[in-house]
């Protein structure tokens, strides 16, 4: 990274804690996801450079920026894939996020879906689901698991809502590259986590796949927060929702997609290379 | 017998420079030859001091002769002979002469007899006329020779020789059994003691044995030398032998290390390369090595059959030639089976385990189960005498330098050639690479050709110091592994730090542990290693090395 | 692919009767026929075919192990044979105490090794073996412990794929090592061997080797239900889930190392088991079943049943291990050649194994049998 290119987000940068729906106390009661100060650097490139980021709870945010802008390392580092090298990521206001393994964060209540759609290719849509079904993890727990009735009515109430009902008994492998998103996306109701954390969830949809998946997370979204990572203006626009501009490694700018829309820095970012 | 020793040592003092004029004294030789035969053990002894005192040329061969029973007396005419083995019973030489006599039968001959005491005083007087040999191999064996029976005859032409002797490396061993043989022999405390200080310049287990003898002390409480300051002096002077043998050991167990190490570089490169760029472990590259040994042995074969006075360049021949064949082998191995497998890693990995099987029964099939004879050419044969007692073999610093020479070319191919560049590109992202036009599918089968033809140039190297059979790739292919593991995909110079530490680690824990348990124990580290680097020691991080 | 989208059977459930039968009737009826019918009869089974039929049981229960972590959790352990020795050793050193003082040098507290090398006194880990329970236990515990610490430390770290292959073969290669010192305690290089008895059974005593078989038999229907139990329930979805998209369980809050600690005891365990019925059958146990060439060996049975079946490893196990009695029997030196060559080809052309291409060849089948107007049976 050249040092020209990397003054340019600080020199202008608006700072977060004057956007107002983010809390800069993480003791605050309806921060759900507080990201402050977080760097990571993998071999001397920054992929994370002091990135600070609050979600409020039922909050629908999404997070926007190019290529490298540090998306899906923000992503690795609240699930708990990686660990960052300086900064602090707190969910719930005390639960310190770096200092668990993913699963440990994916219990607390941290639901994730991964850019590339991953479901269990060589399993049923419905195995699927239930592997993803809230509940014990353990290994002897599993030995003896059935599902009960109420759980079964829950994987059914899914099923129905990603539209997948069709397909309970087909191998998930053989679903379209849609199909696989919204499975992917029931997974993580099934889990039913606090915070879901969805990776570009319209990429390789076709146009009426997408709007189906906007109304979807939106859907999801009144009973759960959710942050979406997209690079899909017209998706974003369809959420609706407050949203946040990352470029290399910091946040750039947040408000609605409106005011980025107008702002000189975003513009530069996003044309002016 | 001091007097004795005294004249003697007069006469052989001349017999050096009588050495150069010969045939001055034919007549004497005829007498002292005869005086062989006569049954006195005195009488013997004193023709044999004389016929070294003499200095006539025939002297050396008939004592050789005399000494390895090969002399004898013809019983009709009593002339003295050499004898030779020949079908028909002996091929005779005259004694006096060297003159061919042609071949008489066994009966008759009559041997000239000689015992145990003989034989001593018979190497003494040829340690002695040795030391004026012109070649100075012989001069450092003749040196060796009377160091080791330190005799007091001897003192006096051990000075002679050592002022006339213009070789360092000569002098010095001269000036060490003059050291020994003083302190054995010389009555004089002063002497005795410089000699004791003279010795400890001469690192050796010999000298060590010497000079630790002085300190024993018998069952009785009896100390082997009476003289305390003597035996303050032996201390003093084991104590620096000692420390610098230990210190010799070191040297030598890090030469070791290091030469094991590049074994494995040569070894375990090529699989690292082909792991990085394929993500593929090839069970069969231990097979490549195997095949690069047998390389060397045929080109041999061919040298030895056709041009047997260019043998010392046969290695030159084949490790080119090694490469190219383990290398076609491999890229056979790519385009015949591994492309077919591409994204299951396991898979590959039990497919080539099945192609080395193929492998070796296909060579057990040709060459036989048995080791083959490869030979060292003359310029890796032997050791370099770095400095006091230190020596390092010529083979496996060849070696060293080979496996370096190897690395560099490698490295370089990998920085500065266009093959190199895709070949970076595909290990990096090989989708990536494969939508910019990259024909990965060649870089797979140049990577795994590479990758075995250095793993077949390791043969040539291997055949050097080890034994060439079938099961040759096998005894490195776990510790080439474990180079891999140790030093990380992705980066050569993982490899390199990696074959060096598993190299001297080896080599440092077999004194206290033992060969067995130092492997053992290293595999345990190594399994214990990767809990803290599960990618090795220069990991790539990031995200194109996740998935 | 490779699961029938049958959910929550991972197994058809006739492959399984048809396993189980099989294991039962052979259980029953080669004893009977070794012992009951007399030597002239056609139906009569030798002594002989007997233990070599036990060893290829003890074969296919390794299978299964193998193919328990392997086919349904994806982890290629090159050292399984090392669960399969250890467990062989616990029980040869109880067959060793149980020699007493019958041995060449008559030593009543002493095999005839710790003689022969001038032991003294009994080492302190041989104590205890020659319980019958005692040695039974240590069959199973002595492989699940080094399971446990060896995967521990591995699947805690994230060794996966090949690396992981690479240091369970270290694991084995460092116990072969291990083994062959004298002075570990354990025979060496000549291992452990000259068994009398078994439980007062003489060991050369057709009975026994009958009753050796049918233990055989029997535990591997055991082990069979056992697995077939384990990747059936949830936890068999987790392990395929693991084997498929490990970090996507991850995410879902699976804790992958524990699941697949479970599994890698689970089968050392039976790997022990199955070293355990294999030493009294073949009457001994040395370092070479450490090898890393054996362990890999195992793994090619599985692939050529179908991995991921857990009646295709058995039937490999049993397939291939004949073809190595008959061939090494008939052409000594085309064996390494077929072996070499089943690798090659089972990974290329039969990735999925024999049992993995049925459907396939069933689906063919049905659709000529359709063209003749015939009814075909679904496929399950």
């Amino acid at each position: 990274m050249s040092e020209a290119l990397s003054q340019v987000p600080e020199r202008e940068t608006v700072e977060p804690s004057q956007q107002p729906p983010a809390k800069p106390l993480r003791a605050a009661a309806d921060t759900i996801l507080y990201v402050d100060g977080v760097s990571v650097s993998f071999d001397g490139f920054k992929a994370l450079n002091n990135l600070s980021l609050y979600v409020v709870s039922g909050e629908l945010r999404a997070i926007i920026g190019p290529n490298g802008a540090g998306k899906t390392t923000m992503m690795d580092v609240i699930t708990g894939k990686t660990r960052p090298d300086s900064g602090e990521v707190f969910f719930n206001g005390s639960i310190d996020l770096t200092k668990l393994d993913e699963a440990a964060i994916a219990n607390l209540g941290i639901g994730r879906k991964f850019q590339k759609p991953t479901v269990f290719e060589s399993q049923s849509v419905f195995d699927n689901l239930e592997l993803a079904l809230k509940g014990d993890r353990g290994v002897f727990a599993g030995l003896f698991a059935r599902p009960n009735k109420a759980q079964l009515e829950r994987i059914e109430a899914v099923l129905e809502r990603i539209v997948l009902k069709d397909f309970r008994d087909a191998l998930a492998g053989n679903l379209s590259h849609g199909q696989k998103q919204w499975l992917e996306i029931g997974m993580l109701l099934m889990q039913d986590p606090e915070l879901l954390l969805v990776d570009e969830p319209a990429a390789g949809m076709t146009d009426a796949e997408t709007e189906k998946t906007a109304v979807m997370l939106q859907e999801i979204a009144q009973s759960h927060s959710v942050v979406v990572v997209e690079h899909d203006m017209e998706f974003i626009r369809a959420l609706d929702c407050h949203v946040t501009v990352l470029h290399e490694g910091s946040v750039l700018a947040e408000g609605s997609l409106d005011s980025l829309q107008s702002n000189r820095d975003v513009i530069e970012v996003y044309l002016g290379r | 017998m001091p007097a004795l020793s005294k004249l003697f040592r007069l006469r052989a003092f001349a017999v050096l420079i009588v050495l150069l004029i010969p045939s001055a004294a034919s007549a004497e030789l005829a007498q002292d030859l005869q005086a062989l035969t006569e049954k006195s053990n005195a009488t013997k002894v004193a023709a044999v001091e004389s016929l070294a005192a003499g200095g006539h040329e025939r002297a050396v061969p008939i004592l050789q002769a005399f000494l390895a029973g090969r002399l004898f007396q013809v019983k009709e005419d009593d002339r003295m002979v050499v004898a030779e083995d020949s079908a028909g019973g002996y091929r005779i030489f005259d004694a006096m002469t060297g003159e061919a006599l042609g071949e008489v039968g066994k009966r008759k001959l009559r041997k000239v007899r000689i015992n145990n005491r003989l034989r001593q005083a018979v190497k003494a007087a040829l340690g002695a006329l040795t030391l004026g040999s012109s070649d100075p191999a012989a001069r450092i064996q003749a040196a060796d020779a009377v160091f080791r029976s330190a005799q007091s005859d001897m003192l006096g032409p051990l000075e002679a020789a050592l002022a006339r002797e213009s070789d360092l490396k000569v002098a010095s061993r001269l000036a060490r059994a003059l050291a020994a043989t003083e302190l054995a022999t010389s009555d004089d405390k002063a002497t005795r003691l410089a000699a004791i200080e003279a010795l400890a310049a001469f690192v050796d287990q010999e000298v060590r044995a010497i000079v630790s003898g002085l300190l024993i002390i018998d069952g009785e409480g009896r100390p082997a030398e009476p003289d305390s300051d003597l035996r303050a002096a032996a201390a003093e002077t084991l104590k620096t032998i000692e420390s610098k043998l230990a210190f010799n050991g070191f040297i030598e167990n890090i030469f070791q290390g290091i030469s094991l190490g590049s074994v494995l570089l040569l070894a375990a490169i090529g699989l690292a390369i082909t792991f990085g760029v394929m993500g593929v472990i090839n069970m069969a590259h231990g097979e490549m090595v195997m095949i690069g040994a047998y390389t060397t042995f045929v080109v041999q074969e061919v040298f030895r059959a056709s041009f047997p006075g260019a043998f010392d360049y046969s290695l030159l021949v084949a490790i080119p030639a090694a490469f190219l064949v383990t290398g076609l082998v491999g890229i056979g191995i790519e385009r015949g089976v591994i492309r077919f497998l591409y994204g299951r890693p396991l898979e590959t990995l039990l497919a080539t385990w099945g192609l080395s099987l193929i492998l070796q029964q296909v060579v057990r099939s040709i060459f036989g189960p048995t080791n083959r004879e490869v030979g060292n050419p003359a310029w890796m044969s032997g050791a370099w005498e770095v400095a006091g007692g230190l020596t390092l073999t010529y083979n496996r610093l060849w070696i060293i330098l080979f496996a370096l020479l190897v690395f560099a070319l490698l490295m370089a191919l990998i920085r500065f050639s266009g093959y190199g560049l895709q070949m970076r590109a595909v290990t990096q992202n090989r989708p990536m690479a494969s939508s910019m036009g990259i024909r990965t599918g060649w870089v797979d089968a140049m990577t795994f050709g590479l990758g075995s033809g250095i793993a077949g140039m390791a043969g040539v190297a291997l055949s050097q110091i080890d034994n060439v059979s079938p099961n040759l790739g096998q005894g490195y292919i776990i510790d080439s592994f474990m180079v891999v593991v140790f030093g990380g995909v992705g980066n050569l110079w993982g490899t390199l730090v990696g074959a060096f530490s598993l190299g001297l680690v080896n080599k440092f824990l077999e004194p206290y542990a033992g060969a067995v348990l130092g492997k053992i124990l290293v595999l345990v580290v190594i399994i214990l290693f990767i809990q803290k680097r599960p990618r090795g020691l220069f990991a790539l991080r990031g995200r194109a090395v996740e998935n | 692919m490779l699961l029938s989208n049958d959910h929550g059977r991972l197994l058809s459930p006739l492959g399984s009767k048809i396993t189980l039968g099989l294991l039962l009737s052979i259980a029953v009826l080669v004893p009977l026929l070794n012992l009951a019918v007399p030597p002239g009869s056609v139906f009569h089974v030798p002594t002989y075919l007997v233990s070599l039929l036990g060893k290829y049981l003890c074969f296919a229960l390794l299978a299964l192990s193998v193919d328990l972590i392997w086919g349904y959790c994806g982890i290629l352990s090159l050292g399984h044979g090392a669960f399969f020795a250890l467990g062989g050793y616990a029980m040869g050193m109880h067959l060793m105490r149980q020699i007493g003082d019958r041995g060449v040098y008559g030593n009543p507290d002493l095999p005839d090794f710790m003689v022969f090398l001038n032991w003294k006194e009994l080492p302190w880990y041989w104590y205890g073996f020659e319980s019958f329970p005692f040695a039974l236990l240590m069959v199973i515990l002595v492989p699940g412990l080094l399971a446990l610490v060896f995967g521990w430390l591995a699947f805690r770290s994230r060794v996966t794929g090949v690396y992981l292959s690479i240091i369970t073969q270290a694991m084995t290669f460092a116990l072969l090592l291990a083994f062959f010192r004298n002075d570990m305690g354990f025979g060496g290089n000549n291992g452990l061997t000259d068994f009398k008895e078994l439980l007062g059974f003489n060991l050369q005593a057709d009975g026994t080797r009958a009753g050796l078989f049918a233990a055989s038999a029997v535990m591997l229907a055991l082990a069979y239900l056992l697995c077939r139990w384990i990747v059936c329930s949830k936890v068999g979805r987790v392990l395929v889930a693991i084997r498929d998209a490990e970090s996507r369980v991850r995410f879902l809050g699976y804790r992958v190392e524990f699941y697949k600690l479970f599994v890698f005891v689970l089968s050392a365990m039976l790997a022990g088991l199955a070293g355990a019925l294999y030493v009294p059958q073949v009457g001994i146990i040395n370092p070479s079943e450490f090898s890393p060439a054996n362990s890999i060996e195992i793994v090619i049975w599985v692939a050529v049943g179908g991995r991921g079946y857990l009646h295709g490893a058995i039937l490999g196990a049993l397939l291939v291990n004949y073809a190595k009695t008959y061939l090494t029997g008939a052409a000594p030196e085309i064996w390494l050649f077929f072996l070499g060559g089943l690798f090659v080809a089972v990974t290329v052309f039969l990735p999925k194994g024999i049992i993995g291409s049925l459907p396939g060849l069933q689906g063919r089948l049905q659709s000529v049998l359709l063209r003749f107007g015939l009814p075909g049976r679904t496929a399950g």
